[in-house]
């Protein structure tokens, strides 16, 4: 990020491009994680949990095994675990979703922390970034338009989700569970499975976020890994209001503001730095008080989320 | 589940059967978190077996660290004074049926808030000092625990979100404050605000080495619960946490109710800070972001969000705690041992609420008649 400096102030909307991508990316699949959970009608607040312990074991097995991939596949495997736990408490009478969210939450924080002491130290292969800039001359803009593999991942899967949910048969099922389960028991739907397996995927792809934060930026795995970005999703999906388009818009906004404070960084701005560092807090809060109501109910909002209700 | 053979119900039994009864409806409340509480231990000392640690070498261990002997005890009693006051600021929102988990935030500031009052009243007497201190940091805390409750009432934005981003926020801004405008220069490798006058400092309690942060988090307790179960206040905000809309129509003033207690909640949660400043560290620096915020949440709900029942969890927890150093020297185990520890008992928790009702013994009007 040296390079910036040379081009003066201009390098702080350059920085934040390529911030924005790269901030945006774990933003993307763990908020299209929550949307697909929330759309079925459960919420999930666990993901910051879910993320950490998929950053934890990604970088482990990538590490052990030499292959980056291996590592993102382990994430999504244990976020799966994640969300089958949390979607199996939930089906049980009196539990409560949220509280159980906050409790696995700080269980995966912990095991995450246990079982990843030993990965700190050592360094595990990156994940490949593409670079889609070669056509220019400007070092800056090329590094700007350097792109993870995950990123162009999440584009995909943004579309196929969109998709999903307009126009097949799994999409519609995950919607009339998630819109009122009495109708779904009525179609001969069965909602606690419908509700489990879409917590399994939405924790799977919280899983392939955290991997994504340590093999690929910020690239390593310590216990301040993450820095809200599961609990940031769930005020992202209401903002996006339940749609996958729209969240990864979201996730990209909140990339930029995420971006905010290294790129000032970058161009030598250190006043106020740690205020910067809180912008997405901030923006996520300010956009939760501007689009939420005590009068009506929000468009778009899943019948059966408790946290509209 | 049925007891209908034991029970007395000729009159031979020495207790009468309504005093039995009572016993039986409160039981539920006690045995149920206990019961949950030793099935969650007993699960982590399957976890520790299977990642070939001895559970019983580890509860020795917490048990001589935590309670063993005078100096762990008051070890552990120091630990407990924020957690009392943590945890009161995640039980008093519940009864209203919130969940507040951004405690950790108001601790900071409200550290944060005592430590600049220390550095720029300088000279006052000791007790006006420390009750400049508190005052100020506890005003700090409500503010920002009462912000969430007053987002909550007037846009509805939900509180656990809100609570836990104002939280990071506050973190943020705490490390702003002490390598900003209340930095001390003079602390070079841990950025903090200059350390306390001697006057400043809140001393330990007669007899015990145990600061008066102890005695304040009790007291704070004790004052909650009588609030909470014995006064109206507590009595209509109660009837919000079981059905706002049924509040509504009473004509109680839910606004007011809600805010007020956040802002009470969060008022301990900043009374936390500031003790942790003025008793144990001597400055507010990064250290006050220790997680008490995250323990009090699952001492709250340990206690079923009684304030009462939050004394013996908190002092439980504080023992938990106390014994980490011990646990990862001795046994080799990273310290992030008893936060795994905590999220089993956390669990356990939450899911032994499925269990409520379900156990005959617990619903004497299910009992056969006699």
């Amino acid at each position: 990020m040296t390079a910036a400096t040379e081009i003066g102030i201009w390098g702080v909307p350059l920085a934040m491009l390529g911030g924005a991508i790269r901030v945006s990316t774990p933003f993307i699949f763990v908020s299209l994680g929550e949307c697909l959970t929330e759309r079925s009608g459960r919420i999930n607040l666990g993901l910051e949990g879910t993320l950490v312990f998929g950053a934890m074991s990604g970088y482990a097995i990538a590490y052990e095994t030499g292959s980056a991939w291996a590592g993102v596949g382990a994430a999504a495997l244990a976020g799966m675990g994640f969300g089958l736990l949390h979607g199996w408490i939930c089906k049980l009478p009196r539990v409560n979703d949220i509280a159980i969210g906050i409790a696995l939450m700080l269980l995966g924080m912990g095991l995450a922390f246990f079982f990843g002491k030993p990965y700190i130290q050592p360094v595990a292969p990156d994940l490949p970034a593409l670079s889609l800039g070669w056509w220019l001359d400007s070092p800056q803009l090329q590094a700007a338009l350097k792109v993870n593999v995950l990123f162009l991942a999440g584009i995909a899967l943004t579309l196929a989700m969109a998709w999903m949910f307009r126009s097949t048969r799994i999409g519609l099922q995950i919607r009339v569970v998630g819109d009122s389960t009495d109708a779904a028991r009525a179609m001969g739907l069965n909602p606690n499975r419908v509700r489990l397996w879409s917590t399994a995927a939405g924790g799977a792809l919280a899983g392939v976020a955290g991997a994504y934060l340590s093999l690929y930026y910020p690239g390593s795995w310590n216990e301040g890994i993450a820095s809200g970005q599961g609990l940031m999703a769930v005020a992202l999906v209401i903002f996006a209001r339940w749609n996958p388009v729209n969240c990864f818009w979201a996730a990209l906004l909140f990339g930029s503001a995420g971006a905010l404070g290294p790129a000032l960084q970058s161009v030598g701005v250190t006043q106020g730095y740690y205020l910067f560092y809180a912008a997405p807090y901030v923006l996520t809060l300010g956009l939760l008080v501007a689009t939420s109501s005590t009068t009506r109910a929000m468009t778009g909002a899943p019948g059966e989320l408790s946290i509209t209700k | 589940m049925s007891l209908d053979t034991t029970l007395p119900g000729s009159g031979t039994a020495p207790i009468s059967r309504p005093v039995l009864e009572s016993l039986a409806r409160r039981a539920e409340s006690v045995l149920l978190p206990f019961g949950a509480l030793a099935v969650g231990l007993g699960a982590f000392g399957l976890f520790l077996a299977l990642v070939g640690s001895s559970p019983l070498a580890f509860y020795g261990l917490v048990y001589k660290a935590g309670f063993g002997t005078a100096f762990s005890w008051e070890n552990t009693l120091s630990r407990t004074a924020p957690l009392l006051l943590a945890a009161l600021c995640v039980a008093l929102p519940a009864r209203l049926g919130l969940v507040v988990i951004g405690g950790e935030g108001a601790i900071v500031l409200g550290g944060v808030a005592a430590g600049a009052f220390a550095m720029f009243a300088t000279g006052l007497p000791g007790g006006l000092a420390i009750a400049g201190m508190a005052l100020l940091a506890a005003a700090v805390g409500a503010v920002w625990i009462g912000a969430v409750g007053a987002m909550r009432y007037y846009r509805g934005v939900n509180e656990t979100i809100a609570s836990l981003l104002m939280a990071y926020i506050a973190i943020a801004l705490m490390n702003h404050l002490v390598e900003g405008p209340f930095r001390d220069p003079a602390s070079l490798n841990k950025p903090s605000t200059a350390p306390l006058e001697e006057a400043y400092r809140i001393g330990s309690l007669p007899g015990i080495d145990v600061h008066w942060g102890l005695a304040v988090g009790i007291i704070a307790c004790l004052v909650c619960w009588v609030v909470m179960e014995r006064t109206t206040w507590g009595f209509a905000a109660r009837i919000v946490g079981g059905n706002v809309r049924a509040a509504q129509v009473q004509g109680l003033p839910v606004g007011r109710l809600l805010i007020g207690f956040t802002a009470l909640g969060g008022g301990f949660a900043g009374l936390a800070g500031m003790i942790e400043v003025a008793a144990v560290h001597g400055s507010a620096n990064a250290s006050l972001a220790a997680g008490y915020g995250f323990t009090g949440i699952l001492i709250s709900f340990l206690a079923r969000h009684n304030a009462l029942a939050i004394i013996p969890v908190a002092v439980l927890l504080a023992g938990f705690e106390a014994s980490s150093g011990l646990v990862q020297r001795r046994l080799d185990l990273p310290d992030a041992t008893i936060l795994v520890l905590q999220g089993f008992v956390f669990v356990a928790i939450l899911l032994s609420e499925t269990l409520q009702g379900r156990f005959r013994l617990f619903r004497p009007e299910e009992w056969s008649r006699p």
